[in-house]
């Protein structure tokens, strides 16, 4: 059931060394704000699922969170790349960072699967592709009815997933609106979530069949406004697409990048966390 | 018609995105990429195919951006779509479900057998410059009923060989398309069968599945593309002639981006959704 408490309080308790840990939201929603919490309590040797890495995994890569990154599109979207998570493949720096890279179509594919809580994922996928060769996580099976050789791929079941959404009401369910990614499939695949809200209402007037996680499908909620910055919150802030651009040259340089983070995050503290 | 007397007032990057937008049929659901693939998708809505459906990885559906999205989830394409749907939803039932006429993709490199390469260069344990990755496209390519793939023409993006398959054509030897499981066959599209670059347009050898040069746009010399092709590029004995863009074509490709760069500059600026 889900336990309002600080995001300092539910990283601290769901987030452990070695976790293999889930941050959601497909450009939309990513959980900066949480990310940045999980950085300032230097969690270290973390497996990192994410379907776009994004500029929150270039940040906890760069600062040394993790050692192992299961992917599908690791670039600064629309703008070119993510030069921390590039430092650590190519470089080793800060630390060697272990890859697994997917197709889109296959990691949402694991995060269905992980939710249906099936072993693996089955899908016509990576026909003529190198990536089988490169992760020994796709592999191949044969349809016992028709004889097609398919992909298979692990399902994603994380020790935690943490995801941004708009709102929750006082009794802990969730609403999640606009781009609506993997984000149901990573919390109901998950032993563990966090979730960071821009708000808690009375009522989340949702329509039937809007996006609604349970209370009792969550394990912390933090309020956390702003907390997808400089991503977006459908309905209350637009993306920072120049930031996005931005980030290019402060990553770029290990120096500028380590002040710039010791600055507007280390340095922030919780409530500052998402501000860029 | 020479060079001095014409006095052409567009770019070869205005003329890229303006031919890859013909290329789009009225009516046609296409799976666009981010990028030159999104410009020239839109341009093609907003001109000759307004009916054109398109379909961004996001979940959204039938959007019609007003702006060009600079990243593939932009607020704008859920705001202005049909619907959205979840990501798991979106490659399962829509793509892999067979419903996607055209699959538009960019690529960082491509080879003679119109195979994409957007993970690396180098190799795989040690990579010289590594690249994004996969993303969609390696699903997209195949499950689509046909692919065109835009990119600008230079030695350093049209390789022999790439140095890794991200995303099929038709393999190391044009052949990957040929002699499916029946099973996987019935799903399996025709792959790219459009090459749109600021140069010229290539399509597949119907036997090799080779990419030969079928249109050179205007002002551009055969000495041009083999110049900047990796591999010795062979021209169709058809050799067409891309037509200009219109002033019309350009009008509006001109005040899409103008209008795009007008809210990308502004997006900080304490713009409310």
């Amino acid at each position: 059931m889900a336990e309002f408490m600080s995001l300092h309080d539910a990283i601290a308790r769901y987030v452990n060394d070695g976790a293999t840990v889930a941050m959601e939201g497909f450009t939309h929603l990513i959980p900066f704000a949480a990310g940045h919490e999980v950085i300032r309590q230097k969690k270290r040797d973390l497996t990192l699922i994410r379907m776009t890495p994004d500029l929150i995994y270039d940040q906890l890569i760069g600062m040394g969170c993790a050692k192992k990154l299961i992917f599908s599109w690791g670039g600064n979207p629309g703008v070119g790349s993510l030069h921390r998570l590039r430092d650590a493949v190519e470089k080793g720096y800060p630390t060697p960072l272990e890859i697994h890279e997917h197709s889109h179509a296959a990691m949402a594919c694991a995060y269905e699967a992980g939710a249906a809580g099936l072993p693996l994922a089955v899908l016509r996928g990576y026909i003529g592709s190198d990536l089988p060769k490169v992760n020994p996580d796709i592999r191949h099976i044969d349809c016992p009815f028709t004889g097609e050789r398919l992909a298979a791929i692990p399902s994603n079941r994380p020790d935690v997933a943490i995801i941004h959404a708009q709102r929750a009401d006082k009794q802990g369910n969730v609403l999640i609106e606009g781009i609506i990614g993997v984000q149901k499939e990573a919390v109901l695949a998950a032993k563990h979530s966090v979730v960071t809200v821009e708000e808690i209402v009375d009522d989340l007037n949702a329509h039937p069949n809007a996006c609604v996680l349970p209370a009792w499908t969550i394990s912390a909620i933090a309020v956390a406004p702003g907390g997808a910055a400089p991503s977006y919150t459908h309905g209350y802030y637009p993306r920072q697409n120049s930031f996005y651009k931005e980030w290019d040259a402060i990553a770029r340089d290990r120096d500028t990048f380590a002040q710039w983070m010791e600055e507007h995050v280390i340095n922030a503290g919780e409530s500052k966390g998402a501000s860029a | 018609m020479s060079e001095a007397t014409i006095a052409r007032d567009y770019t070869p990057a205005e003329m890229m995105t303006v031919t890859a937008a013909r290329a789009l049929v009225n009516g046609t659901t296409c799976f666009v990429g981010i990028g030159l693939p999104s410009e020239a998708a839109n341009l093609a809505r907003l001109t000759h195919a307004p009916d054109t459906v398109l379909i961004y990885e996001s979940g959204t559906i039938q959007t019609k951006p007003d702006v060009l999205p600079l990243s593939i989830g932009d607020g704008e394409l859920c705001d202005t779509a049909l619907t959205t749907v979840s990501v798991p939803e979106m490659f399962r039932y829509w793509l892999q479900g067979g419903h996607v006429d055209v699959g538009f993709l960019g690529t960082a490199q491509i080879d003679r057998y119109a195979n994409l390469n957007t993970t690396l260069i180098g190799d795989y344990r040690e990579p010289k410059v590594r690249l994004p990755g996969g993303g969609g496209a390696p699903e997209i390519a195949t499950n689509s009923r046909e692919v065109f793939v835009t990119i600008k023409h230079s030695k350093r993006t049209f390789v022999k060989d790439v140095d890794f398959i991200t995303t099929v054509g038709f393999g190391r030897d044009g052949k990957a398309r040929d002699n499916l499981n029946p099973e996987t066959a019935k799903h399996m599209g025709k792959g790219p069968t459009l090459v749109i670059t600021d140069l010229c347009l290539l399509r597949p050898d119907p036997d090799t599945h080779e990419l030969i040069v079928t249109s050179i746009h205007p002002g551009v010399t055969r000495e041009q593309i083999v110049e900047a092709t990796g591999w010795e590029v062979r021209f169709a004995d058809q050799l067409d002639a891309t037509p200009e863009p219109t002033a019309h074509e350009l009008d509006v490709l001109r005040e899409l981006k103008a209008r795009t760069d007008r809210h990308h500059a502004g997006d900080t600026a304490g713009e409310r959704a």
